[in-house]
């Protein structure tokens, strides 16, 4: 079944500004879906028409086969959303948050105080419970806005940049539980800037950039399309020459760095025997850049150039 | 209706809502429900006490009893217009009423919740006024069912009016104006501390146009058991106005007007 099927939808804000130009996007159930996209690219304005905030001009969004459009309350029970900024009352304490949250979506009172210990205490925030919200630090108001997405069990959890300004342990944490979800059945869609996010945690993806999808696939299919790879070299000695090594392009970086581009074509081992030849020794090696995101620059970077040749 | 969208589940979210409200006025209790009371208090005081012994009667009784319903009327108009607009353009300015706009409840248990909870602040606070009255007044009640259907009546109402506001103000000086520049000259001449009949013709007929005079009455008439206007007019008035302004809430609502983009 589709956890999401999003039909040719448009939106034209009343300035002008055209945020999605007919998107089309379906989501499996039990999927854990990236969203990615530069800044402006539509990802917010899509998730805020899937959640009912932002009206589309054109199209139609269905969530488990109801339509957003036409069966609001429905849909709407289905879906659980981490938004981008924290959006509750700073004056209220979590518990009751998460609490009046679960009474929204018609959980008795009694098993939504039951669920947001357990989710509380899950997200590690049981000892703030009943302190200001205000109080909470920045990586605590991030998972209780996950709190208090799941205190009525959606079966699609849509999770906006769940993790941006978090440090690396809460980071983890959240994605372990995020994970953890899944496993159990929900459906989520996440959409991040941290790409090793998405590549580490997701299974499919869609890319979207100036109101488009770019690219809709698996992770893995996209990640076959890296055709160069590029590698860091850190050296045990400085060098002031590098060996010529044919279809490898390296370049010194400074005497103890070398760039390696290595078309998939050709073998790490050739690099290595190379090196070793010319008495160069290698203490360790890294990605220059994550693979999903230099993939991602090129596909965002090819569309933008095509926007501007479309636009001559 | 699913298992998760059921009269059930919108009962639910009703009372969360009310809870919520509830808790919001307990909780900052120093400014809802307080300030009404020392400020009714000073107006017996100063107007029942000090001046009213020098008015003499008003309406065919001492000016005293008069200004009650009056006051009481006026404590409900203000706290209940009041508490819906910080309430729900408190929600709206924090981004909080996002929590509400993406849940399944339809746009008229969103718009039940907030004016619920303006009512019984409107209530708390009239009855707190009433005890302070009773101290100087006296307590009377000529007809209870009248009173009360008046008082909610009315607080059903002007919550509605505050609604409004709160969906159409951007900034906070917004929900201000309307109280300071239209609300309160309204009721301050709306019967509250003369009656209408004192007027001179023109003037009289002019002050029916403004429905707190029907409101004030009407109230009046429940607890002393005199009124300027029939109180038929006063029911349909009353009535007639919280029909309009609640179809013009729930269509702000369901087309997000101020909420969603």
């Amino acid at each position: 079944m589709l956890a999401l099927e999003v039909n040719h939808l448009k939106k034209t804000y009343k300035n002008g500004v055209v945020a999605l130009k007919g998107i089309d996007l379906q989501v499996t159930e039990g999927d854990f879906f990236a969203l990615l996209g530069p800044n402006g690219a539509g990802k917010s304005t899509l998730i805020g028409i899937i959640s009912s905030l932002v009206n589309a001009s054109e199209g139609e969004t269905k969530v488990f086969g109801t339509s957003v459009q036409k069966d609001r309350s429905k849909a709407m029970a289905e879906i659980g959303l981490v938004p981008q900024e924290v959006n509750f009352n700073q004056f209220e304490k979590p518990f009751d948050i998460v609490v009046n949250q679960g009474g929204y979506y018609g959980v008795p009172r009694a098993i939504a105080r039951e669920r947001a210990e357990y989710y509380l205490k899950k997200l590690e925030l049981w000892d703030k419970a009943f302190s200001m919200s205000r109080t909470l630090s920045g990586g605590m108001k991030r998972r209780l806005l996950i709190a208090r997405a799941m205190v009525h069990e959606p079966r699609l959890l849509i999770l906006d940049e769940p993790t941006a300004g978090v440090d690396i342990e809460i980071r983890r944490s959240i994605w372990r539980f995020i994970e953890e979800i899944n496993q159990a059945g929900t459906t989520v869609i996440l959409t991040t800037h941290y790409l090793e996010e998405a590549e580490n945690l997701c299974r499919n993806i869609a890319i979207i950039d100036h109101g488009e999808i770019v690219e809709n696939t698996t992770i893995k299919a996209l990640l076959s399309k890296l055709d160069v790879e590029t590698f860091v070299l850190d050296l045990r000695q400085a060098i002031e020459t590098l060996p010529v090594i044919e279809g490898i392009e390296l370049v010194l970086r400074d005497p103890t760095t070398i760039e390696a581009s290595i078309p998939k074509s050709k073998s790490l081992n050739r690099l290595f025997r190379a090196l070793e030849e010319a008495g160069i020794e290698v203490s360790s090696m890294r990605n220059k850049v994550n693979r999903l995101e230099e993939l991602f620059v090129r596909l965002v970077h090819a569309d933008s150039e095509n926007v501007k040749a479309g636009a001559v | 209706m699913s298992e998760k969208v059921s009269a059930r589940s919108f009962w639910i979210g009703y009372q969360t809502i009310l809870i919520k409200e509830v808790t919001r006025i307990v909780r900052i209790w120093a400014q809802t429900l307080i300030p009404p009371v020392i400020t009714m208090t000073l107006y017996f005081v100063i107007f029942g006490a000090i001046i009213g012994r020098r008015v003499g009667e008003m309406g065919g009784m001492p000016y005293m009893e008069f200004i009650v319903p009056g006051l009481i009327m006026l404590t409900v108009i203000t706290n209940s217009y009041g508490n819906v607009t910080s309430s729900f353009f408190g929600a709206k300015f924090g981004k909080h009423i996002e929590e509400l706009l993406i849940s399944p409840l339809p746009p008229w248990i969103i718009l039940l919740g907030y004016i619920s909870g303006a009512v019984v602040r409107a209530l708390v606070v009239g009855i707190l006024v009433w005890l302070v009255a009773s101290f100087f007044a006296g307590f009377q009640m000529h007809n209870v069912w009248v009173t009360l259907s008046i008082l909610v009546l009315t607080s059903v109402t002007f919550a509605l009016g505050g609604f409004i506001n709160g969906v159409y103000a951007q900034k906070f000086d917004d929900i201000s104006i309307i109280p300071t520049f239209v609300l309160q000259p309204m009721t301050y001449l709306g019967g509250v501390f003369f009656s209408v009949t004192l007027l001179p013709g023109f003037w009289q007929q002019v002050s029916l146009a403004n429905p707190i005079v029907y409101m004030v009455n009407a109230f009046r008439y429940g607890i002393l058991g005199v009124s300027d206007v029939p109180l038929w007019v006063a029911y349909a008035i009353i009535t007639g106005f919280g029909v309009v302004l609640f179809g013009v809430c729930l269509s702000l609502l369901q087309r997000g007007v101020g909420l969603r983009t």
